[in-house]
């Protein structure tokens, strides 16, 4: 059972390099930012599968509850911070 | 208790095949407002999955409560980000893709 969570956490590290070829190479601000949301929430499977691995998952769950919370109130904020440029700029 | 660890593996299996299919359209689809259906619903689905598969390892403890609990709160706030994004770069008039447009999307 931890050879097959180590070999998935290694699985899910080559997934984690696909959106980030969005980030580096998006046409628009708003690719980019939508590449680095889909980056922390595969992170957050990552730590959780790790913490499994290393039998500490009391302590890496609640990294990862605080983790989520960052990426949603970063993704919030610069969301409404550029609607508001929008409607100045129009 | 081998069957559960069994079905777990099943479930983690499933929620990483979709985290790899959000992926890959994050990559292929053409525009910014279909890239958001990629990691707003493939990629909720795949992280659902795999959390609940790791609740079934953890069996009836506190742990598994906390995951379920990880599971609502990425339920809820996964899509409301994409939401959010897509509406400002709605609002900030980005031209959609349409099926007989060659050209690429660009910021007017």
């Amino acid at each position: 059972m931890t050879q097959y969570f180590i070999a998935l956490s290694v699985v899910l590290t080559v997934i984690i390099f696909i959106p980030l070829y969005r980030v580096l190479t998006g046409p628009t601000l708003y690719d980019r930012l939508l590449g680095t949301g889909a980056v922390a929430t595969k992170t957050m499977v990552l730590i959780l599968i790790i913490g499994l691995v290393f039998n500490r998952l009391d302590m890496f769950i609640d990294i990862t509850l605080a983790y989520a919370i960052l990426n949603f109130i970063g993704t919030i904020a610069i969301a409404k911070y550029l609607e508001t440029r929008g409607y100045k700029k129009k | 208790m081998e069957f559960l660890h069994l079905l777990a593996g099943i479930f983690v299996s499933f929620g990483a095949f979709f985290l790899l299919i959000g992926s890959i359209g994050l990559i292929r689809l053409p525009d910014f407002f279909s890239r958001t259906h990629a990691t707003g619903k493939a990629d909720t689905l795949g992280v659902m999955l795999v959390i609940f598969g790791l609740v079934l390892t953890q069996g009836f403890s506190l742990n598994s409560v906390k995951l379920l609990i990880i599971i609502v709160f990425v339920f809820l706030t996964n899509p409301t980000a994409t939401n959010a994004l897509a509406r400002a770069a709605y609002r900030f008039r980005l031209t959609p893709w349409f099926k007989n447009d060659k050209s690429k999307n660009k910021e007017k």
